[in-house]
C-alpha cells in the first residue's frame, strides 16, 4: 500500500474552506428543497384526499411518477431539458440566476415532495374517519375541517418519517455535483483531483454526511421513546 | 418536439449495442439491479441475524455497518469503491464491478435492517415452540423462522431491488454503461433533444419500477392473509 496519508491537507487551508463551503452548500440546497418539498407535498397529500376525481388521479400520477424515476434521470431533465417546455421568459430569467443551482433545487424539490406526500396521506389515513364527521358536524367547512383538526394530528403522527424523509433529501442532494452545484461531494471530488489525496477527502466529507444523519436519527429516537407514545386512539 | 431521435436510438437504449459491443441500455441497468440485490441479500441476511446474535461483539459490528451505511450518500459510497479501493488495496477493477460492489454494501445495510424487522415481527411463540421441541437456536432459526421470516420479507425485498434499480443510474457517474449513460451519449451527439430523450429514458425507468411496486402491493396483500399471529 504505497499511500503516505496527509491529514493535515483537508484538515487546514485552502482545502479545508472547500470542503466547508460545500457543506454549507448541502445543508442550504436541502434546506431550501426540503421546505418547498414540504409545501408541494402537502398540497399533493390534499389533492389525492380531496374526493374530486381529477385532483386525486393527478395526485396520483405525480407521486407514481416521481417515486419510481431515478432522481439522477430526474435532475438531467430538468436541467438539459427545462428549455423544451418552460416558456422562453421564464428561461432566459433561470439562466440569469445560478442555474445549476436553480434546476437542482427543482429537482430535488419535486422528487422529495413525492415521498413526503405519501407519508403525509398514510399519517391522514391514519386519523381515524370521524374525526373528520365529527368536526364537518361542528360546522367547519372541508378547509376549515383539514386545517384546524386533520392536518394538526397528522403532522405530529409523520414527523419521525418525515423527518427520515429530509435525512434521504440530504443524502440525495449529492446528485447536483453531477450538473455542477458545488456541494459536499463536488468539493470532495475536487479536492481528489486536486491533491490526489482522496482519501481523506472523502473521509471528511463521509463523516460530515455521518454527523448530521446520525445526529438526527438519534433525536427520532428520543422523540420517538418520549412523545409518539401519548398519541393513543 | 423530436421524438424520432428517440426513436432512432431505442435500441442502444435497451441494450447497448449489444450483439457487437458490450451490453449496455436498460439490459445493463437491469443486470445491475439483479446482481446487486442478489448479492445484498446474502450480505443483508448475515448482517441482520448478527444484529439478532447473543453475543455483544458481532451486534456491534453489524450496527455499525447499518448505520454508517445508511448515513452516507450512496454516491460518497460508490466514489469510496471506484477512487479508493485501487489506491487503498491495490486492486484494479472495472468500473462495472466497482458500481456493482458498492450497490451490494450500499443495498446489504438497508436489507439487514429488512431481515431484523422481519424477524422480530413474527411472534415469540415461534422461537419458543421450536426451542420447546428440542431444536437449537441456530436450527430453530434456519428451519422455523427464517422460512416465514423470510416470505414475509418479499415485499420489502421487492421495494428494495425498486430503489435498487433507480440507484443503478448513479453508476453513470462513474463511467459504467448503462441506460443513463446511453441517454447522456445520444444527448451528446445530437444536442436538440434533450427533454425528449430524459423523458424517454425516465419513462423506460418507471415501466419497470411501477410493474415491480404493483406486484408488491398484491402480494403485501396476499401475505398478510396467512401470517402466523400471536395470541
Amino acid at each position: 500500500m504505497g499511500y503516505q496519508f496527509n491529514w493535515s491537507l483537508v484538515l487546514t487551508g485552502e482545502y479545508r474552506d472547500w470542503l466547508l463551503d460545500g457543506f454549507v452548500l448541502t445543508l442550504k440546497i436541502s434546506g431550501i428543497a426540503g421546505i418547498c418539498a414540504l409545501a408541494l407535498g402537502t398540497l399533493v397529500a390534499v389533492m389525492r384526499l380531496s374526493r374530486v376525481k381529477p385532483l386525486e388521479w393527478l395526485s396520483l400520477a405525480f407521486t407514481e411518477f416521481f417515486r419510481n424515476t431515478p432522481l439522477l434521470v430526474q435532475i438531467f431533465f430538468w436541467y438539459f431539458g427545462s428549455e423544451a417546455f418552460l416558456p422562453k421568459a421564464v428561461n432566459q430569467w433561470l439562466y440569469k440566476q445560478d442555474f445549476e443551482f436553480a434546476a437542482g433545487t427543482i429537482a430535488l424539490t419535486v422528487y422529495s415532495s413525492a415521498f413526503i406526500a405519501e407519508e403525509l396521506r398514510s399519517g391522514i389515513f391514519s386519523i381515524p374517519k370521524n374525526q373528520l364527521e365529527a368536526s364537518r358536524a361542528t360546522g367547519l367547512n372541508f378547509f376549515q375541517a383539514y386545517r384546524f383538526v386533520i392536518l394538526p394530528q397528522a403532522f405530529r403522527i409523520v414527523i419521525p418519517p418525515l423527518i427520515s424523509q429530509m435525512l434521504n433529501l440530504l443524502k440525495n442532494s449529492s446528485l447536483v455535483m453531477t450538473i455542477g452545484v458545488m456541494e459536499l461531494t463536488y468539493q470532495a471530488r475536487q479536492v481528489e483531483s486536486f491533491t490526489f489525496h482522496g482519501f481523506e477527502a472523502f473521509t471528511v466529507a463521509t463523516m460530515l454526511y455521518l454527523a448530521v444523519s446520525l445526529a438526527v436519527s438519534f433525536s427520532i429516537t428520543m422523540y420517538n421513546k418520549h412523545f409518539l407514545h401519548q398519541l393513543r386512539y | 418536439m423530436r421524438w424520432d431521435i428517440v426513436y432512432n436510438n431505442l435500441d442502444y437504449l435497451l441494450w447497448g449495442s449489444y450483439p457487437n459491443g458490450p451490453l449496455g441500455g436498460i439490459a445493463a441497468s437491469i443486470m445491475l439491479a439483479v446482481l446487486g440485490i442478489f448479492g445484498a441479500f446474502w450480505l443483508g441476511l448475515g448482517f441482520g441475524l448478527m444484529r439478532l446474535s447473543k453475543r455483544r461483539l458481532l451486534r456491534v459490528v453489524s450496527m455499525i455497518y447499518v448505520e454508517v451505511v445508511r448515513g452516507t450518500p450512496l454516491l460518497m459510497v460508490i466514489f469510496w469503491f471506484y477512487f479508493l479501493g485501487p489506491v487503498v488495496f491495490d486492486y484494479n477493477l472495472p468500473e462495472f464491478h466497482s458500481a456493482l460492489m458498492a450497490f451490494i454494501v450500499f443495498t446489504g445495510a438497508y436489507v439487514a435492517e429488512i431481515v431484523r424487522a422481519g424477524v422480530i415481527a413474527l411472534p415469540k411463540g415461534q422461537m419458543e415452540a421450536a426451542r420447546c421441541s428440542g431444536l437449537t437456536r441456530g436450527q430453530a432459526m434456519r428451519y422455523v423462522i427464517l422460512p416465514q421470516a423470510l416470505r414475509n420479507m418479499i415485499p420489502s425485498f421487492v421495494n428494495q431491488f425498486v430503489s435498487l434499480t433507480k440507484d443503478t443510474s448513479l453508476a453513470y457517474i462513474i463511467g459504467v454503461n448503462e441506460l443513463t449513460k446511453a441517454a447522456t451519449q445520444i444527448n451528446n451527439r445530437e444536442v436538440v433533444a434533450p427533454a425528449e430523450i430524459f423523458l424517454a429514458i425516465a419513462v423506460l425507468y418507471f415501466l419497470i419500477c411501477w410493474v415491480l411496486t404493483a406486484f408488491s402491493r398484491r402480494m403485501e396483500r396476499h401475505l398478510a392473509r396467512y401470517q402466523a399471529r400471536g395470541r
